[in-house]
């Protein structure tokens, strides 16, 4: 767990990249059909991947909110993940089309809020491809491993 | 089982209804869980969580005695919400909400957390930090169920008819068994004949009998049968509605004659002047471009391919039934079926494009496809396995097995089929001409059911050899057109120079082009191997994650006839369970308009891709017809206003575990 930060060490000092032992936490927002059934898959072929992850579920990608993501980062998430399934396979017929389009704007406001590229990042994830899950898991866990915990984090929040 | 927080008990427990009494139920899934997460140390905790009454850790939380716990704590501590952190929703929510219904709780108040495939079966090496996940998991959960709010489940009328798509042995299957239940059957075909692969083969392993043989009887029968709708030459276009409600849209393509006139004399391919590569016969042989697909075909019609015509108009005047109509355009008809059942099969790997093996680099090379073809006495040779080069019979034959399959470049998926279908291809040249010298080059031979090893036994026995390696060097020779082999014999340890005057090669099973048209008009998923996926790879083999839709056969995953068949029968009989009792269950799940705040903008009304959202222009407010709101929640987030919700998954619900995914810890001063 983040022990500096539990030491009551001010964000901004909590910010210096961390490489051993800390953790980060990573808020998935995962659609029923797809991508959450990618998390399973990946549990079923016991693909490791860092404890960084906590997948909450919707039934369609289209429901992600800014709300949700901004909350996410306001809350404390070290990055944040929207997920669904591969264009054309939304299990709603285009659910996912309007989840880009509004990626877009999430992008634009968490770069306004000074939030690095790394911590927000969309991914599309079939049922099936537990190995992808697991390597994108661990690939954005290295990202922000490298970065250090979120400048938005508030202190005292592991 | 073991209570953690158990202290209070009936006769304290407040009575105000609107006191969220949590009782958390912890499953350690045998060793699945408990073998990585402490659960005790887990129960413990959320224990000290404000609402949670009481905690339970279960071996088994699914067994009779898990659900019979979670029913007497419901009792014992009038819990009004249960969360269960076991293995995922998608397969165990049922059971659950069944559970907690059953003590006359809404199902709605079941939160399932996943602390299984999540969790303990991806940190299995980080005991600790997949204790804390799972906390930090079933606190979330905790949360949000505070928030959970009581939903119905609709009912919906199913209309007793079935859409059957594919008639390969399979989807044929399938139509036998609806129709002889007394089910309406419409069976859409995109061939001109159905029968699908099985159509192709000479005679089929293990025990080798004719293919057709068998199966043109039974085409015969789906033709007959009163309740079957055959629509060949015909595709779904559109499929709309949900469960017991589906309304699709078929194509069917011109054959450019009118089949009710047409009596299948095949008069007409006669005068044909035109010639093209016989598609049936694996492009072995030609056919006319106006023809009858096959002897056997179902319906016996014939079928112009307008993209060969020369519109000569020889098959007009030929025709003595008048059936000839050049300027027939696809027509379409509007189906609404109870349910549909996905048989729409595979097609070979396509070794060409790679050169697999010098596949397409040299005419003595052929796939088992061809092999089939030439074998079968119907076929382009009337039965005469020959070599492309000079149309000899061939003494030396090479088979190379799993082409396409378990190769990291191409699929590593198994086919299933090519060990069994190589052997019987031997055997059976190796009968018709016992000079005939066969070598199977294999990585490993897998014949698992009932007959096949003694299959393998008897190729054996007639004197096919197997070499187990694969060939690393393939070339022709310039003036024989023989084909020499360079391959490991890696049990005997050496390397062995053969040459062949023919070779064949096993090519695996692999998605049909139109699958992926298919995968999106049924909202199905593909799995890793590019076929279709199932509800549950076990438990639910022929089910889908949409109600009311099920596949059959290689559409699935390789398999064999048998299997197929097994399978054709497993989705009439699940689908009869709609079918016969006219109704199904829906999702409570849905968006809902709050009137007091809705101002009538109408951002929401075109983000919904099913047209729920109507406007009640009298109120000037929007609406959503639950009977066709399928739950996504997409409009939701376009409103500006809030005023729109999607039941089971409020902004509240969400950002309650949005807000638990995080804890504060306190600092030691
Ligand atoms: C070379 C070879 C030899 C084999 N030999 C044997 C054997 O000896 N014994 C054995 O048990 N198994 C054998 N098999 C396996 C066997 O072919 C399959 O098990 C069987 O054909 C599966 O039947 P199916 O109905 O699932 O698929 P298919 O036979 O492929 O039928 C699917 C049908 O659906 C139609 N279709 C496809 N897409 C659509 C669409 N979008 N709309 C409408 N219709 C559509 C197709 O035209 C086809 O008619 C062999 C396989 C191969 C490749
Ligand atoms: S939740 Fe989805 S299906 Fe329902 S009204 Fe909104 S957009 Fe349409
Ligand atoms: S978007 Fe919201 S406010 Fe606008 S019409 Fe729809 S429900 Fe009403
Ligand atoms: S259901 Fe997965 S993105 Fe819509």
């Amino acid at each position: 767990m983040n022990d500096s930060i539990s030491d009551g060490i001010s964000a901004e000092a909590a910010a210096a990249p961390k490489t051993d032992g800390w953790e980060p936490k990573i808020v998935a927002f995962c659609c029923n059909w797809c991508s959450y059934g990618g998390a399973d898959s990946a549990g079923m072929g016991r693909f490791q991947q860092p404890a960084s992850a906590r997948i909450i579920r919707v039934m369609c990608s289209g429901r992600i909110d800014p709300l949700h993501v901004f909350n996410a980062f306001l809350e404390g998430a070290d990055a944040v993940l929207v997920t669904g399934c591969h264009i054309g396979d939304c299990h709603y017929v285009n659910g996912n089309d309007k989840t880009k389009i509004k990626y877009k704007y999430l992008e634009n406001v968490a770069h306004e809020l000074g939030i690095e590229k790394e911590r927000l990042q969309l991914n599309w994830i079939s049922a099936s491809e537990g190995e992808k899950f697991a390597n994108f898991i661990r690939d954005v866990t290295e990202q922000i491993k490298k970065l250090g915990p979120s400048p938005l984090k508030p202190a005292g929040v592991v | 089982m073991s209570d953690i927080k158990g202290t209070e008990n009936k006769s304290t427990v407040a009575k105000d209804s609107d006191e969220k009494r949590v009782g958390v139920f912890v499953c350690e899934c045998g060793v699945n869980i408990g073998g990585v997460v402490n659960t005790k140390a887990v129960a413990e905790y959320i224990g000290t969580l404000p609402g949670v009454k009481v905690t339970s850790v279960n071996k088994f939380t699914c067994s009779d005695s898990g659900q019979a716990d979670i029913q007497s704590k419901i009792k014992e501590y009038n819990l009004n919400r249960v969360v269960v952190a076991a293995c995922s929703p998608k397969t165990h929510e049922p059971t659950f909400r069944a559970c907690i219904e059953q003590m006359g709780l809404n199902q709605y108040f079941l939160e399932f957390v996943n602390i299984r495939d999540h969790c303990s079966w991806i940190h299995m090496w980080e005991k600790e930090k997949a204790t804390e996940k799972a906390k930090d998991l079933i606190r979330m959960g905790v949360e949000r169920s505070k928030l959970l709010e009581p939903l119905q489940a609709s009912e919906v009328p199913v209309t007793d008819k079935a859409l059957v798509v594919g008639a390969g042995v399979a989807g044929m299957q399938s139509a036998l068994d609806l129709a002889d239940m007394g089910f309406q059957v419409y069976l859409v075909e995109k061939e001109p004949s159905i029968g699908g692969r099985m159509a192709r083969f000479d005679k089929v392993f293990p025990t080798n009998d004719c293919s057709i043989c068998i199966l043109g009887p039974k085409m015969v029968e789906v033709a007959r049968n009163k309740n079957i709708k055959i629509m060949s030459y015909s595709e779904v276009k559109a499929v709309d509605g949900y469960v017991g409600n589906f309304n699709v849209k078929i194509e069917h393509k011109p054959r450019y004659l009118d089949v009710t006139k047409c009596t299948g004399c095949a008069k007409c391919s006669e005068v044909c002047p035109v010639e093209v590569p016989y598609d049936f016969n694996e492009g072995f042989g030609t056919r006319k471009a106006i023809y009858v697909p096959f002897p056997q075909a179902v319906p016996l019609r014939a079928v112009l391919d307008k993209e060969n015509c020369i519109n000569c108009k020889a098959c007009a005047k030929a025709c003595q039934s008048g059936a000839i109509n050049y300027d027939m355009q696809p027509s379409y008809t509007d189906l609404n079926v109870g349910v549909i059942i996905g048989a729409v099969g595979f097609k070979t790997y396509d070794p060409e494009p790679r050169h697999d093996f010098g596949y397409g680099l040299y005419d003595n090379i052929i796939t088992a496809m061809e092999f089939e073809r030439l074998l079968n006495a119907a076929g382009p040779t009337g039965g005469h396995v020959v070599r492309p080069s000079d149309c000899k019979e061939p003494i030396r034959v090479g088979f190379v097995n799993c082409v396409g399959s378990r190769d990291k470049a191409t699929n590593i998926y198994c086919s299933g089929v090519c060990c069994m279908y190589t052997i019987k291809n031997a055997q059976l040249l190796k009968e018709k001409r016992p000079e005939t010298d066969h070598t199977i080059m294999y990585m490993d031979i897998r014949t698992p059911f009932r007959g096949y090893e003694e299959s393998y036994n008897r190729s054996r026995n007639l004197g096919v050899k197997f070499l187990r390696g694969r060939p690393v060097e393939v070339k022709e020779d310039p003036v024989t057109k023989n084909i020499k082999v360079r391959v490991e014999d890696t049990l005997a340890g050496e390397i062995r120079n053969l040459e062949f005057d023919l070779m064949v090669l096993a090519t695996g099973i692999v998605p049909n082009e139109g699958i992926g048209q298919i995968q999106q008009l049924l909202k199905l998923s593909k799995a890793a191997d590019g076929l279709l996926m199932e509800a549950h790879p076990k438990l639910k083999p022929v089910d889908t994650t949409i109600d009311g839709v099920f596949l059959a056969g290689c559409a699935s995953g390789p398999k064999d006839i048998p299997y197929a068949v097994s399978q054709g029968s497993a989705c009439a009989s699940r689908a009869t369970i709609l079918l016969k009792n006219k109704k199904a269950i829906t999702e409570g799940i849905t968006a809902v308009v709050n009137p007091d705040v809705c101002v009538g903008c109408q951002v929401c009304i075109p983000m919904c891709p099913f047209q729920a959202i109507k406007m009640d222009e009298k109120e000037g407010r929007a609406n959503v017809v639950k009977a066709l709101c399928k739950g996504c929640g997409t409009c939701v987030t376009a409103c500006p206003t809030g005023a729109l919700e999607q039941s089971h998954f409020k902004n509240a619900q969400i950002l309650a575990q949005v807000k638990n995914v995080f804890r504060f810890q306190e600092v030691a001063v």
